[in-house]
């Protein structure tokens, strides 16, 4: 029950909030709040009640078609005849492992810092948490299906509340950007979706002998039908349908060059939708590759592991690179999420127990961290109404907490030892060194830690050290006591942090402190399952089947 | 010459008509309940009330019991081979008198009736002879009877796209839609007359065994498979017989464009399926031909031509009925896909996508209408700021309109997942039209999305934001459509059960 209440706490929020007048603004957010605590809380439990000895990934060793998956329900869904073919069996089936509990707790965790984000939010504020509760939902559910089916149905109902919540809530270019994700997303899906068919057909449970959907199922090569269409026998539609699952969550990490809809869809999305977009959306891409497209067909990922590789080199450098570039702050940390996915793929092309806990607890830490980047840029934002790093200078001195937050984040997103990002950089570089294939590649991507710190030490410098820009987005005025304070031109509110953005960030730099120093709180979740997904990858496996 | 027919030959005949009412009860129900509807009209002219739309609503819903009653009858050909009674026809029959109750609800919302025309006088009858022409076209067994039903069809429709006699597009409408139907038709008559011509038969059933024991000439039958697709194909809007569809959809009555796209179409459809079903069935038998091509090969061509045409075009259409009409050439590209597959899990998949194509396609003209009663506009530009305006109606035009995309937890999106899956099941022969499928849907969002676009996404160029209200009834059956196109699309088992059940089709040699 615990993991249906967790996916299906926000829509019930959503449900009531339906019922309440458009007018009762406060109770609408705090009715978006309580669930997101609550689904905290509901986190925490499950966080407590996970066993990290149990690995997951596949079914279990006896061939218990569970698998040694936790806190997992399993009931019929849907059972139909189809003419000539026989039955089709759709469950609903959930169930987590090491992989999918870290993100269902990065999930709730982001999606309270994301209420309180939204608080600020005055246009139409209930169909906002409508759609946001059902968003929040979507992500969730996506975590823990372990029915391919369930998996895709969550997936694509995420689709519709992002694009109203960028197009109707967003800046300027708004429509342009929520139908490029929208039509860009969909692109990627509905491959999945004729993949998806492919395996239903090609796939036996064990224990019923019926086409399934289950991704435990799935995940066991000795499941396939050797001659169906995604069977062994058939190795080229095995590959196409490898590349396309593949395409279809690169286009959600993004990778390049798939990557072209994020920029758009930040710098227009409003702050919480960037921070929920880059804190969770961004991780179900490379979730989908690590429990579907990597498992289901392990001899063509031992096969594309350098290209995958390379292409997360791309992301690395050429993420960095363009950030470099950039003069809107907020464009700059989206790239920079394009540059640390970079490292996620990197880690998981290494295809050992480091790159791959690496690259897992590079989406944690990746999560909390950019979620920590956007909210700062949309503090400033709210107060200068721009984004653009020349039109500040000497910030730190007149909001100091502020300035210390943001350099925090900044050193944890640039991988500064102490704090959370460094550990898994270092961990998908000791993989990505330590792995044959991968080697070189690991070498070139060095670089992008160079080039990370050049564009975050230079925002920083040009926006909080030195002196007021004489074209700054803000006035200096003396005040009684003789010293200098800030003035942005229509801000009411607190100059330096108020309370609710304090609430907002300490946690998330509590996280990140701590992980830095103490990693085994997400890495002892991990380690057993990337193990076995490691055994699973490994072609000594594929050799007995 | 013509030999008279004995005193017992005619004894005979007469026993057999006899035998055959018995199978045919809700066709004459319904041609009753068409005669009442004039009388009715006759007796209460003038007085401006509801009393026709009222009994044309619960005369077609008393059709269902006697439809219903047909379940215990046995599958069998009827009237000397003219018409035949099985599963595939009642699933028919039900699917027709239901579009007529939609379209008679759809009718009722709709405003512009009051302003454009004084009486209904014959519309609900004409409307209730559709449907028994429908019926007719589902289960004809002979090709006779198929020219007929078709024609009785089209008249009404023609009658029923010009219905607005003031209005000129309606008037336009309905003149192109006859110049194409007698082309059509007469192409279609000179493609039976070659199937006679081959068999010396009209049966379909009869056909296909001549055809099968005796041979036939390949180009004479790919010719005149070609001629009599023209009729069906411009039935079913699939390019290139499509050319009437935007401007009939644009200019007819709303009710009626929703009616024609959503029961005609099926109509085709179902006479199409019989017709290559049972008449001139492929594979088994030796129908390789020396051009290389066969009629499956049209059919691939007509589906692949239509997914693609119908969603690029609707890119640039700024009229909604408009933008339905490219849609539903599409749609109808999406179901010959489920026909492409030649078996009964096709038919089962073709069966379903009809059913949601039912929901969403009538849910979306019906929600059109309530905001053109309002607005008194169908063009995307006036769609401005309603989502705040209509907020019912803004919520459930996004259900259908994604439910036409196909995403899930629609019941389009079930509709898609059967016919890829249909297509899927051959293994590899038939993966490349499933992506044109695919690729066509990503395109479709985009044009789709514009309507939602305009709703919520742009504001309303006038000041006054003040909410319009369509009516009690009117929400009321507008979530109705909303819940169902979403709960049947979560728990679909019923209408596929359903749908599989339907598969079954007298004298069909597919396995």
């Amino acid at each position: 029950m615990l993991l249906s209440l967790i996916v299906f706490l926000p829509i019930i929020a959503g449900l009531v909030i339906l019922a309440v007048p458009s007018s009762q603004k406060q109770i609408i957010r705090i009715v978006s709040l309580l669930a997101a605590l609550a689904q905290g809380v509901l986190a925490v439990l499950i966080w407590r009640g996970y066993d990290p000895a149990l690995p997951g990934i596949t079914a279990g060793p006896g061939g218990s078609p569970l698998g040694s998956f936790q806190f997992v329900e399993r009931v019929p869904w849907i059972s139909l005849d189809l003419g000539g073919f026989g039955p089709l069996n759709i469950e609903y089936f959930l169930g987590v492992d090491g992989i999918s509990v870290t993100m269902v707790i990065l999930t709730a965790l982001v999606s309270a810092i994301g209420v309180l984000s939204s608080w600020t939010i005055q246009k139409q504020v209930k169909g906002y948490f409508i759609l946001y509760n059902l968003l929040a939902s979507a992500m969730m559910g996506c975590f823990v299906a372990l029915d391919f089916f369930l998996f895709y149905v969550f997936w694509e109902i995420m689709l519709l509340p992002m694009y109203f919540l960028i197009g109707i809530w967003g800046g300027p270019n708004r429509e342009y950007a929520a139908i490029k994700f929208f039509l860009y997303t969909l692109f990627g899906s509905v491959f999945m979706l004729l993949v998806m068919i492919g395996l239903y057909f090609s796939v036996l449970d064990p224990v019923t002998g019926n086409h399934t959907f289950s991704l435990v199922a799935m995940a066991t090569q000795s499941n396939y039908i050797k001659d169906a269409i995604l069977g062994p026998d058939n190795v080229m539609w095995r590959y196409v349908a490898f590349i396309v699952l593949f395409i279809g969550f690169a286009i959600k990490v993004p990778m390049f060059p798939f990557h072209t809809w994020l920029p758009d869809a930040h710098v227009e999305a409003p702050t919480p939708i960037s921070v929920i977009l880059a804190g969770v959306l961004l991780k179900l891409g490379t979730y989908g590759m690590i429990r579907i497209n990597f498992p289901l067909f392990p001899e063509v990922f031992q096969a594309s592991m350098y290209v995958i590789g390379i292409f997360g080199a791309i992301n690395i450098i050429y993420g960095a690179l363009c950030a470099l570039a950039q003069q809107d702050l907020k464009k700059m940390v989206a790239y920079s999420s394009i540059s640390h996915m970079g490292y996620v793929l990197l880690g998981l092309s290494a295809g050992n127990s480091e790159g791959m806990v690496g690259a897992l607890y590079q989406m944690f830490n990746h999560g909390t961290i950019t979620a920590m980047l956007f909210l700062l840029v949309g503090v400033i934002y709210d107060r200068a109404h721009t984004r653009q790093i020349d039109k500040f200078g000497g910030l730190a001195t007149y909001m100091p907490v502020y300035a210390a937050i943001v350099t925090v984040a900044w050193f944890a997103s640039l991988g500064l030892p102490g704090l959370s990002g460094f550990i898994s950089e270092a961990l998908v570089f000791v993989g990505a060194f330590s792995s044959v294939t991968t080697r070189y590649i690991a070498m070139v991507s060095v670089l992008g830690i160079v080039f990370g710190a050049a564009y975050l030490l230079w925002s920083l410098q040009r926006m909080f050290l030195g002196k007021r820009k004489p074209d700054a987005a803000y006035d200096l005025e003396v005040g009684e006591d003789g010293h200098e304070h800030i003035h942005f031109h229509d801000w009411k509110g607190k100059i330096d942090l108020d309370g609710r953005e304090l609430a907002m960030l300490v946690p998330l730099v509590l996280i990140t402190i701590f992980l830095g120093i103490y990693p085994m709180p997400v890495l002892g979740m991990l380690t057993s399952s990337i193990n076995k997904l490691v055994q699973v990858l490994s072609p000594v496996v594929m050799s007995q089947m | 010459m013509f030999e008279l027919p004995s005193g017992a030959e005619i004894q005979g005949i007469i026993a057999s008509l006899k035998a055959s009412v018995g199978f045919f009860i809700p066709e004459i129900y319904l041609s009753v309940l068409f005669m009442l509807l004039i009388v009715i009209d006759l007796v209460a002219k003038g007085r401006k009330n509801n009393l026709l739309s009222i009994t044309t609503l619960l005369g077609l819903a008393g059709s269902i019991i006697f439809i219903y009653q047909q379940h215990s009858l046995p599958a069998g050909e009827l009237f000397f081979g003219m018409y035949v009674l099985d599963e595939f026809a009642l699933f028919f029959k039900y699917f027709f008198v239901l579009s007529g109750i939609l379209a008679v609800i759809v009718t009722m919302a709709d405003e512009q009736f009051d302003r454009e025309v004084k009486s209904m006088g014959e519309y609900y009858a004409l409307i209730v002879a559709m449907v028994i022409g429908m019926i007719m076209m589902a289960s004809s067994a002979d090709l006779l009877m198929i020219f007929l039903s078709m024609e009785l069809v089209s008249f009404t429709a023609y009658i029923l796209t010009g219905y607005f006699k003031r209005n000129p597009r309606s008037s336009e409408a309905a003149l192109k839609y006859l110049v194409y139907g007698a082309v059509s038709s007469g192409l279609m008559v000179y493609g039976f007359s070659l199937i006679f011509g081959l068999t010396a038969q009209t049966n379909l059933i009869k056909i296909s065994a001549e055809l099968a024991t005796h041979g036939y000439d390949p180009l004479v039958m790919i010719l005149s498979t070609l001629l009599v697709l023209a009729g069906f194909g411009y039935k079913i809007g699939a390019v290139p017989f499509h050319f009437w569809t935007p401007d009939v959809y644009e200019g007819a009555p709303t009710p009626i464009t929703a009616y024609l796209s959503v029961a005609s179409k099926a109509a085709g459809f179902a006479i199409l399926m019989r017709f290559f079903y049972v008449a001139v069935p492929h594979g088994g038998l030796p129908y390789e031909d020396i051009l290389g091509i066969d009629w499956l090969s049209l059919l691939i061509l007509l589906s692949v031509a239509s997914m693609i045409y119908g969603n690029v075009v609707a890119l640039w259409q700024k009229n909604v009925k408009r933008l339905l009409a490219y849609s539903s050439i599409a749609h109808a590209g999406y179901l010959l896909l489920g026909i492409i597959v030649m078996d009964q899990f096709g038919t089962q998949a073709t069966l379903f996508y009809l059913l949601s194509y039912f929901l969403m396609n009538f849910g979306a003209f019906y929600v059109v209408i309530l905001i053109s009663n309002k607005t008194g506009s169908e063009n995307l530009d006036d769609y401005r700021g309603l989502g705040k305006r209509m907020p019912l109606a803004g919520a459930a035009l996004t259900v259908f309109l994604v439910s036409l995309v196909g995403l899930p937890p629609t019941l389009g999106f079930i509709g898609k997942l059967m016919i890829f899956s249909a297509l899927l099941v051959k293994g590899s022969l038939y993966i490349w039209l499933a992506f044109i499928g695919i690729m066509t849907s990503v395109i479709s969002l985009y044009y789709y999305m514009l309507i939602p676009l305009n709703m919520y996404l742009r504001e309303s160029k006038q000041p006054d934001e003040k909410s319009l209200n369509p009516g009690m009834g009117a929400q009321i059956i507008m979530a109705l459509l909303m819940i169902l196109t979403i709960y049947f699309g979560l728990f679909f088992t019923p209408l596929s059960d359903f749908a599989k059940y339907s598969s079954a089709m007298f004298g069909i040699t597919l396995h």
